[in-house]
């Protein structure tokens, strides 16, 4: 069964590991003068950077992000639609071996060999992106840190659970929908909705969030959020450390509540020139931003710490894996009970 | 000896239609069962059922004495070469016959590689470029190779040209001899189960209407041609399968034990063909008596 599995899918996995492959020989060529540049100190790394570094970080997030869905949609949908679009269930499922066997040989082969090759390829992308991974730029910005919901879901183990997730997924539609085409849109579908709603609603309380109360000023400030009329509604700080990934920001009065920005500050900030550039501590907001924190306002963030990237990442995966397992746990029952 | 195939009040149900039902049978092992009916009759139905593709909706099936396809032991014993004979297109004629040796403890190499060799293809050609009749000598070659007990096949030769037909069979009964194996096979032509099966199971409106042995039935029925007359003064153990008036003539098909007396009649002997069309043509209400109304005789598909 094992041989029969690997007979049909080789071809299809020979594309992705040579994809994979290829990808691997990118990055490790490129990788090692990032380790080099981060070593002599993280400040410079951004003014060293060249275009295609940072194409290729970007690249290295799509990839990863993609792979999980597309192996799901084009190796999971087809696995038992396919044979019964083409009727060659009818011949497999007369040989001497069971329905169950047959599916779960199929499902065990396919994600295992789907999760070896996303796992490579995260690894890969992850070792690469290391040393640029929430570094920040005095000039230029800053990388988006390994917790934020655009770079997790790109590093570390949990593309393995996505990948075995996506599979089981399109196994499963495509064995109760019977077609291979309408199983692969859904699955798509299905897997793009999981992976929004995961970051938004689940993710954040994985792993017990931290709370801080931070000291508003010009070193802290992240964001001023606009108001209609493009007076400040409301403004988001940052922890020490960009890799954090901040869930919730909100402004606290003196007396400890949660309070809106003074009427006061539109008047101090419509005195500041709409245009500034210079070093942070000359910034014309600045005495707004004092006057603030003298009143007594401060800052409550709640926060996942750069240090809980490891726990979240092996809860996460163990939450895919269980959905895995239990859509497997369906699918089986479907396929022995429903698909006659 | 078990029988190779027992059912009893067995029914499926697809939605709301009933594809088969109360169907009790028995098709005895070591024979060659022909299952006749038209198309949508249950014939691919009852197969798929005996193979374990489909469950029943109602009674019970045992093929070769267990419940189909619920263990690897059970699956091996019973072999089914399926409706259009279905192949995987994108592998070789080599990979089906490992396919067959992995999938199967009981795999024959030997005979899978010698019929593969008489139908003189290359074994490495992508089973999507055979012609039908290639195929399903390939399918009935792996059927045959795993050495079930019973080999099914549902319509085996209907896709096929009369050549290709004819040498499908021809390799079965070779087979048959050469194996002792049950086989059921299935076709809505009549004339191609003539020369091969010793037993035969006629499905109409999915229901079982004739079940019996070749040689028994073809001996107790008879073709009575004579002057017009109605049916009503028949002798008692003759009864009456069907009947056709012209003006002048009355030709009837009847079934009885003993011989027939009335001289005014013109006695023939019947063909299985025949015999198996006069039952089909048979409107439902007189054989079961629940007079559902079925009375127009269901026209048969023209046979080449």
């Amino acid at each position: 069964m094992i041989w029969l599995t690997w007979r049909q899918l080789r071809a299809q996995a020979a594309t992705v590991v040579l994809a994979v492959t290829a990808m691997a020989v990118v990055l490790a060529l490129t990788g090692p003068r990032l380790v080099e540049l981060a070593r002599a100190g993280a400040d410079e790394v951004f003014d060293r950077l060249t275009s295609t570094d940072g194409t290729l970080f970007w690249a290295g997030l799509v990839v990863v992000a993609a792979v999980p869905a597309l192996v799901g949609a084009f190796w999971g949908a087809p696995l038992v639609a396919r044979e019964l679009e083409a009727g060659t269930h009818r011949l497999v499922w007369n040989q001497s071996v069971t329905r169950t066997r047959w599916l779960l040989t199929k499902l065990a082969v396919t994600t295992a060999v789907a999760a070896l090759a996303v796992g490579a390829l995260s690894f890969a992308v992850t070792w690469w992106s290391d040393p640029l991974d929430g570094a920040v730029g005095h000039a230029r910005g800053s990388f988006p840190g390994v917790l934020t919901p655009v770079s997790f879901a790109m590093r570390g183990v949990a593309p393995v659970g996505y990948t075995v997730f996506a599979v089981v997924l399109g196994v499963t539609l495509g064995a109760v929908l019977r077609r291979s085409l309408t199983a692969m849109a859904l699955t798509l579908a299905v897997y793009v909705l999981v992976q929004l709603a995961v970051p938004l609603w689940v993710r954040p309380y994985l792993v017990a969030p931290t709370t801080a109360t931070i000291a508003i000023s010009a070193r802290t400030l992240d964001s001023v959020v606009a108001d209609d009329q493009g007076g400040p509604q409301s403004i988001t700080v940052h922890t020490t450390d960009r890799g954090d990934w901040i869930v919730a920001n909100e402004t606290l009065a003196a007396d400890g509540r949660p309070a809106a920005l003074p009427a006061w500050m539109s008047d101090c900030f419509a005195a500041a020139p709409d245009r500034f550039a210079g070093p942070i501590e000359a910034s014309p907001i600045n005495p707004c931003l004092e006057r603030l924190a003298s009143e007594g306002y401060t800052q409550r963030v709640v926060y996942q710490p750069a240090g809980n990237f490891w726990p979240v990442q092996l809860a996460e995966t163990a939450l895919y894996l269980a959905a895995s397992g239990l859509l497997a746990g369906f699918c089986l029952w479907w396929t022995r009970r429903r698909l006659s | 000896m078990t029988a190779a195939i027992a059912t009893d009040a067995l029914g499926k149900r697809y939605r709301r239609r009933w594809a088969l039902s109360d169907c009790t049978l028995d098709i005895p092992a070591g024979r060659v069962t022909g299952l006749v009916g038209q198309n949508g009759a249950g014939k691919s139905t009852l197969l798929n059922l005996a193979a374990g593709l489909l469950r029943p909706t109602t009674g019970t099936i045992e093929v070769c004495g267990g419940r189909p396809a619920t263990d690897a032991a059970q699956l091996a014993k019973v072999g089914f070469v399926a409706q259009d004979t279905p192949t995987y297109a994108g592998l070789s004629i080599r990979d089906h016959l490992r396919l067959g040796a992995r999938l199967n403890p009981g795999w024959d190499e030997s005979l899978a590689a010698s019929r593969v060799e008489r139908l003189g293809l290359d074994p490495g050609q992508k089973t999507g470029r055979l012609s039908g009749g290639q195929r399903a000598q390939l399918a009935l070659a792996l059927g045959l190779a795993k050495r079930p007990e019973l080999l099914i096949l549902d319509e085996p030769v209907a896709s096929l040209d009369p050549f290709a037909r004819r040498e499908f069979l021809q390799v079965l009964m070779e087979a048959v001899a050469e194996q002792e194996l049950s086989v059921v096979l299935s076709s809505h032509v009549v004339s191609d189960l003539e020369r091969v099966c010793d037993h035969v199971v006629v499905l109409v409106d999915s229901q079982v209407r004739l079940a019996g042995e070749v040689e028994a039935l073809l001996d107790t029925h008879h073709r009575l041609t004579g002057p017009r007359r109605t049916t009503r003064e028949m002798p008692r153990d003759q009864q009456v399968v069907s009947e056709r008036h012209t003006d002048r003539q009355t030709t009837l098909v009847v079934r009885t034990e003993g011989p027939v007396l009335d001289p005014s009649w013109t006695v023939t002997q019947l063909g299985l063909e025949d015999l198996v069309l006069s039952y089909m043509e048979l409107p439902t209400s007189d054989l079961t008596g629940r007079g559902d109304g079925t009375t127009g005789a269901p026209s048969l598909e023209v046979l080449k």
